[in-house]
């Protein structure tokens, strides 16, 4: 089979059909940051380095996408909030933007075209779009406005929110959302040729099934009909067997599967309706050893890859740093050795 | 207490706390008489509340349900214990914090979980980075401390914690211990607990250790 550009490759396999190969999607959000030599924060403060960084990470290992997400709390930084930068982990958010519920009658979105953070994550994105020339999908990422308050008013003090205080956890959900499609279709306006829509809240290890149906499910089917693109459902590692249907209703072309769930499952549920991707375990993945990993990869496309509607990655959404180069490059080696199209017969 | 109506009360207070329903709860914990509050946090909370971590462990219960359940739970122990009672059970000084970063779900459901068992545990807070852990510890002269994080470089820094605090017992837990199984052993810790419920039985069995 003539060899496919990355763009070509990851339509087929989002097509339900075999491309020339696995396509692989390596999500190494700092790893560009080790790749330029430069600390993660001073990475982080210019659009230039992550377009730098993510632009040699795909050169190096071939994997089939850009990835312009600096990191996630990125979002909340557009509300206000201090980022916390460290040496060796993405950066997270400080205190809550919300201290009681009181204030979110408040809350005014911030407009992705006014705010310096996602300002800078736009040029990123159109840098890359630029530079990829249509055959290598730039992807962009939203946060749900079921999931960003985690980030905006802590986990605790959000539950609580959702359980008792009704009337205000609508109001923010209204306002979440509206945030959020404004800077989903940012992203696709830069050039962005799709975007993953986070939603860990809404998968069954954080709410019950019941519970995600009359909450992050419904916002999720809103907003994603008015992102102007493609989306993915991503879980960020949550688990989402029991309400895949649910997540094949909100007409996304993939999504993500928890190394915790089994990705055949997953993929028989889904029939069709939406691709898998997933799901390798990037905490382990710190200590894989060559072989490890090619016993990894090799799993997960015998589970998953026959007959398309599968994209290796990982199971989280994003590489911790700790993983070497060496294991995203025998990564990348095991989908050239497993991944070829017809696959070999598991031996 | 007859042990089958204390499996039957077991079973409905672990019922009643999945549904989130503080009133069945209750009105089950005032069944029980005369029951002094340490015996109703040992021999119905507690056991209750490690079948809800255990269901957590198994993919069957929602991470919203642990955490309502653990929070109904203190409140009502905290309702039932008279005002001159000791707060604790026997046992060395705890502490708990999150190294790091701000999310502190898992922290507050292991001290739910902990102190509704009937267990004094010192909450330290989040965003504590290993010097000022440390010198809390010492400070407060801590024998057991127990350490939630969120992310894998919060979590290969309790290798230098441990170091610092070697004759402390370190139980660690949260998402990098829960997706690598080896990572507790490989960053010296004395024990990792999958769910509340394990923190619980950890306390239980280090408390009766330590004394």
């Amino acid at each position: 089979m003539k060899k496919m550009t990355s763009m070509e490759r990851v339509l087929c396999a989002l097509s339900h059909k075999e491309p020339d190969r696995v396509p692989f999607f390596l999500l190494p959000t700092m790893h560009g940051a080790r790749e330029l030599g430069l600390p993660l924060a001073d990475y982080f403060a210019s659009a230039r380095n992550v377009v730098e960084g993510q632009w040699r990470l795909q050169r190096r290992f071939g994997h089939d996408c850009l990835f312009p997400f600096f990191y996630a709390a990125v979002e909340v930084e557009a509300w206000g909030a201090k980022v916390i930068f460290t040496e060796d982990g993405p950066p997270s958010c400080g205190e809550p933007i919300i201290a009681s519920p009181e204030e979110i009658s408040r809350l005014e979105p911030p407009r992705a075209r006014d705010s310096a953070p996602l300002l800078k994550v736009l040029t990123a994105i159109r840098a890359l779009a630029d530079r990829a020339q249509g055959e290598v999908p730039v992807i962009g990422v939203v946060v749900s406005p079921f999931s960003l308050p985690v980030m905006q008013m802590g986990f605790s003090a959000y539950l609580d929110l959702m359980i008792e205080r009704p009337d205000s956890f609508e109001r923010l959900m209204a306002v979440n959302e509206e945030f959020c499609v404004d800077w989903a279709n940012a992203q696709l306006a830069a050039g962005a040729t799709a975007i993953v829509y986070f939603d860990p809240v809404s998968s069954t290890t954080i709410v019950p099934p019941e519970m995600a149906r009359r909450t992050g499910l419904p916002i999720a089917r809103r907003v994603i009909s008015k992102i102007d693109g493609p989306c993915g459902f991503h879980p960020a590692s949550g688990r989402i067997l029991s309400i895949v249907d649910d997540i094949a209703e909100l007409e996304v072309a993939v999504t993500a599967v928890s190394v915790e769930e089994n990705l055949a499952e997953v993929k028989a549920k889904a029939a069709k309706r939406m691709a898998v991707l997933g799901n390798l375990n990037g905490i382990e993945m710190r200590r894989w050893s060559t072989e490890e990993a090619h016993e990894a990869v090799k799993e997960a496309i015998f589970a998953a890859a026959d007959g398309g509607g599968f994209i290796l990655s990982d199971n989280h959404g994003e590489l911790p740093y700790q993983v070497p180069f060496e294991v995203l490059e025998a990564i990348s080696d095991a989908v050239i050795r497993w991944g070829r199209y017809p696959l070999e017969k598991e031996p | 207490m007859h042990s089958a109506t204390t499996q039957l009360l077991i079973s409905s207070l672990e019922e009643a706390l999945l549904s989130m329903d503080r009133i069945v709860v209750s009105s089950l914990l005032g069944e029980v008489g005369e029951a002094s509050p340490f015996f109703i946090a040992e021999r119905l909370i507690a056991p209750a509340l490690e079948r809800i971590g255990d269901g957590w462990d198994r993919g069957d219960v929602s991470l919203a349900q642990v955490y309502m359940s653990g929070r109904i739970c203190e409140e009502l122990f905290a309702r039932i214990l008279p005002p001159d009672a000791s707060p604790s059970q026997p046992g060395p000084k705890m502490a708990i914090a999150v190294l790091q970063d701000h999310h502190a779900l898992g922290k507050r459901i292991v001290c739910s979980f902990v102190r509704s068992a009937g267990y004094a545990i010192e909450d330290y807070g989040q965003g504590l980075e290993v010097e000022e852990l440390v010198g809390r510890v010492r400070e407060d002269g801590v024998g057991v401390l127990l350490v939630s994080t969120l992310m894998l470089d919060a979590a290969l820094r309790i290798e230098e914690l441990k170091r610092r605090l070697d004759d402390v017992q370190l139980v660690v837990g949260g998402a990098p211990f829960l997706f690598d199984e080896r990572l507790w052993r490989e960053v010296g810790a004395d024990a990792m607990g999958r769910s509340g419920g394990d923190a619980v039985r950890i306390v239980q069995r280090l408390s009766r250790e330590v004394a």
